[in-house]
């Protein structure tokens, strides 16, 4: 269940040019979330950029009960966000939404994400147990890096890539992924899982190797929202069925889906 | 000032003989079938809901994105997604019947039959009334059309009517040339009771990509942009029909629903602002509340068109 919440922030800095890391006490979120699911923020006062901005959870320090949160200043209301300091009042709503499938049966799995759509699969890193976990994240630049070492922490084996080659591998994270499942077969072995969050094209050829070698995915899906809690049906996502389609809540049915039940072409 | 028992309700409004513990109403469209907001706000405070527009099939509604930020207000184009009349009956009219409140049912058709026949199947359920929606402007076929000519509104009201054994509410659009002659052909044709204001058809353009922002191109403006012309409108129906109005549009606060009940309003519904406070009911009516405190009114009707215009 989610609540409608007043937390203090704790910290609030920029880690690379207009991406913030958000810190916020709140005993309620840091006991309660689960990866994959997020908060619903007031930014502004008055009537200037009305709606609540979803925001992925990132992190979770249950001890300490602070929650982390990473977003990218892009227009009004991440503005307002932006300038938040230590000490202010965060209006928040959470946490929201569906979360990642984190049985037990998964040993083996693989993170794939791009831009901005990294977070809350750290989040998914920190708090899955398992055997082997391999994170693949991508960037347009080295400019653009974020949270490497928190990748490299939580994980067993980072891969990263960026378009321009000016970190890690040069190319797209879903050529490396390929690479790495189809032709090399990941020596013998094979992912359990792989979850996604990022751009939709990226994500539908995440879902499509992941399909072609047999291996279950889930992905994150993003969507304009307007009230973040199933009411008000803006944030639709077309899901397919047998014969048929629907569209779906991001918010509420969402944001984790499997990636089969997906049609990325909509 | 109204002789009331002081032990009454002071909040409470009768509107076609339905009582109204409070004259607050979540409007169709932003308050889901109620069960969205329960885990927020306790729903036996309201005075009302009116649910989501209901089609006789269930519809799959429109491309998204579907949603835009407008100054001090949003653009939306949902297109009546919804599960049914059938699914309503069956899996949301029972959790909202456990709630002591009043369940209005928005009906929506791209026929005159289908909104006959929504109001024949509604009319044997536990709903309270009608809300008859001819005014979405976010579907190609039907509610609008019907609801922006005179002759339009009189022939589908007066058609519903036979089949509707509730109180009909017949919610009207803001995008026509006279609204009084409006609300006029509805009352004559045996409307309870008029709801306004419907969204108003808009467009944002993102300027970068060179493309309206909606999948849809336009959308229904709604929130406190367009507050002002809501309680104009509010006002001038209500000097015009003798039917009680239900005033919405860019109610926020308890103040805001104040204004729209000395237009004229026996009730307000709220609807944008829930999204950006699922509390929003209930500090509108905690707002009204105080309004009436601070002026010592003993009952709501000691506002409702209490208005004085400049000379």
């Amino acid at each position: 269940m989610s609540l409608m919440l007043q937390e203090e922030i704790v910290c609030n800095r920029e880690l690379v040019t207009g991406i913030y890391q958000l810190t916020f006490r709140s005993a309620y979120v840091s006991q309660n979330a689960k990866p994959g699911q997020f908060v619903n923020i007031k930014c502004c006062e008055g009537f200037n950029a009305i709606l609540r901005r979803p925001v992925s959870i990132c992190s979770v320090d249950r001890e300490n009960k602070n929650v982390t949160i990473v977003f990218q200043k892009r227009g009004t209301g991440t503005s307002y966000l932006a300038k938040k300091r230590a000490g202010d009042v965060l209006d928040l709503i959470g946490p929201l939404g569906s979360h990642f499938d984190l049985s037990e049966n998964y040993k083996n799995i693989a993170v794939v994400g791009g831009g901005i759509g990294i977070f809350p699969l750290l989040f998914l890193l920190e708090q899955k147990q398992c055997v082997h976990k391999t994170a693949y994240i991508g960037f347009r630049s080295k400019n653009y890096v974020v949270l490497e070492e928190a990748f490299k922490h939580n994980s067993h084996e980072l891969i990263i890539s960026t378009d321009d080659g000016s970190l890690g591998q040069k190319g797209f994270i879903t050529d490396l992924l390929e690479k790495r499942i189809l032709e090399e077969g990941i020596k013998g072995e094979k992912y359990d899982i792989i979850y996604t969050c990022g751009p939709g094209p990226m994500m539908k050829k995440v879902v499509e190797l992941a399909s072609k070698a047999g291996i279950k995915c889930q992905v994150s899906l993003e969507q304009r929202m307007g009230c973040g809690i199933g009411a008000c049906l803006a944030c639709a996502c077309k899901i397919k069925l047998r014969d048929d389609w629907q569209y779906k809540r991001v918010c509420k049915d969402g944001p984790i889906f499997w990636g089969e039940e997906v049609d990325f072409d909509d | 000032m109204t002789n009331i028992d002081s032990n009454s309700n002071r909040l409470e409004v009768d509107i076609a003989g339905i009582k109204f513990k409070n004259p607050v109403i979540g409007a169709s469209g932003t308050f889901g079938f109620g069960r969205e907001y329960s885990n927020y706000i306790d729903l036996n405070k309201l005075g009302g809901i009116s649910v989501k527009g209901l089609t006789i099939k269930p519809r799959k509604g429109n491309k998204p994105p579907r949603i835009a930020e407008t100054p001090a207000g949003i653009l939306n184009s949902i297109g009546l997604q919804n599960p049914g009349v059938e699914v309503f009956i069956k899996e949301e009219l029972p959790f909202l019947k456990k709630f002591n409140t009043v369940i209005i049912a928005n009906i929506a058709g791209n026929v005159i039959e289908e909104y006959c026949e929504l109001a024949e199947i509604l009319s044997d359920t536990d709903i309270d009334a009608f809300e008859l929606n001819v005014s979405c402007p976010n579907v190609k076929e039907g509610c609008v059309a019907f609801g922006n000519t005179v002759e339009g509104i009189s022939e589908i009201t007066k058609q519903v009517r036979k089949y509707c054994k509730k109180p009909l509410i017949v919610k009207l659009t803001p995008s026509v040339m006279d609204i009084k002659e409006i609300a006029l052909a509805a009352e004559a044709n045996g409307a309870d009771a008029v709801s306004l204001i419907n969204t108003i058809l808009g467009m944002v353009i993102d300027i970068h990509k060179k493309r309206p922002v909606l999948a849809n191109n336009f959308g229904g403006l709604s929130g406190p942009a367009v507050k002002p012309i809501a309680v104009r409108m509010t006002y001038e129906v209500s000097q015009t029909v003798k039917i009680p109005v239900i005033g919405m549009g860019g109610i926020s606060s308890g103040d805001d629903a104040v204004e729209f009940m000395l237009a004229g309003a026996h009730a307000v519904m709220v609807g944008t602002w829930n999204f950006v406070n699922p509390n929003a009911c209930i500090e509108v009516i905690e707002g009204i509340e105080k309004y009436l405190e601070r002026y010592n009114y003993c009952s709501i009707y000691d506002i409702i068109g209490k208005l004085e215009l400049n000379g």
